[in-house]
């Protein structure tokens, strides 16, 4: 606000390029998918409460995929469950960007050598851009991780946009 | 109703059907024969002696010597002692009667030991996996159990 903020006395013309435009617009109103898989999701709650506030970075969690920008990957992903992940990544439009939140959903956490059940890092489904260590992290931890995707989000281009690699094999 | 005074009366009733009664464990047992645990079960709840209302637990074990056994903690609520039953059957061939009937409780915790154990509770109207997907291979908590290469493609080990 404070940029734009009584910028517009003499001329309501404001010159820039579509790239910062759309960048600009899409990092500052990131909308996740409202889902948690497991205690990571009781600091993403607490995130998005009134002390950490989420809604200072224009996120507001949304009940639906299609209308989701983000999915925060908040949790242990079984594998029962990483085949309802992948079919709601690909619920979502573009563009869309996924934050893995904690040990277990970057890479199996402590279940990673008897955890039958349990995928070995969401990566193995679905691209992820931005991974948050932790067990589960901080509130801060998950405002970093965000600030990191708002980042590379700044950095985009329509012209050529980085897909993050998938690690694994598609479901 | 101390455990020795229950087993006394199980026994009068079912003398044949009790294997072993160790009174001094923690929580004292009654080892029956698997095929005999419904006949036993409705006693326990129906006679007024014991009034065994409340199925608390009950738990599947692989003892990895080629048995697999269930175990049921009962609870009387309304006389305040409690026991506990074991039955063994082999792995091979793992069937017990189900519970389902006389403590409704026991549906979903029959539907757990299956799934992960393996044991086929005979007379149970739903038996059905109740934690892992449908589709699942094997039974994940047997001593034998090889955990898969790959589940719906996805790589399972790290």
């Amino acid at each position: 606000m404070g940029l734009l903020d009584k910028q517009f006395e003499h001329s309501n013309i404001i010159i820039t390029s579509v790239d910062s435009l759309l960048n600009w617009a899409r990092l500052s109103s990131l909308w996740p998918m409202s889902f948690g898989l497991a205690c990571c999701a009781i600091e993403m709650m607490a995130t998005a409460a009134s002390h950490y506030d989420l809604d200072r970075f224009g996120m507001f969690m949304r009940p639906s995929p299609r209308q989701s920008d983000l999915m925060l990957v908040a949790g242990t992903v079984t594998l029962k469950m990483a085949t309802r992940v992948k079919r709601l990544y690909d619920q979502m439009p573009e563009p869309r960007y996924v934050i893995s939140m904690g040990s277990c959903s970057n890479c199996g956490g402590p279940y990673w050598e008897h955890g039958y059940h349990v995928l070995k890092g969401v990566d193995r489904v679905i691209p992820v851009d931005v991974y948050i260590p932790g067990c589960p992290p901080r509130p801060e931890a998950l405002l970093e991780g965000i600030m990191k995707l708002q980042e590379k989000i700044r950095n985009e281009s329509l012209a050529q946009r980085p897909q993050p690699k998938l690690v694994g094999e598609l479901v | 109703m101390q455990a020795s005074e229950i087993h006394e009366i199980v026994k009068a009733q079912f003398g044949d059907a009790i294997l072993e009664f160790k009174g001094d464990a923690v929580d004292p047992f009654i080892v029956l024969t698997a095929q005999r645990i419904l006949d036993v079960a409705l006693f326990l709840r129906g006679d007024e002696r014991l009034q065994f209302g409340s199925l608390m637990c009950l738990s599947g074990v692989d003892y990895n010597d080629g048995t697999l056994g269930v175990v049921y903690h009962v609870d009387s609520m309304s006389l305040g002692h409690k026991i506990v039953l074991k039955v063994r059957v082999p792995k091979d061939n793992p069937h017990v009667p189900s519970v389902e009937s006389v403590w409704k409780t026991a549906n979903w915790h029959e539907r757990e030991a299956y799934d992960l154990i393996g044991v086929v509770f005979d007379g149970h109207p739903d038996l059905r996996r109740i934690l892992l997907p449908d589709d699942w291979e094997g039974h994940p908590l047997r001593k034998d159990y090889k955990v898969p290469e790959f589940y719906n493609g996805m790589k399972v080990p790290y």
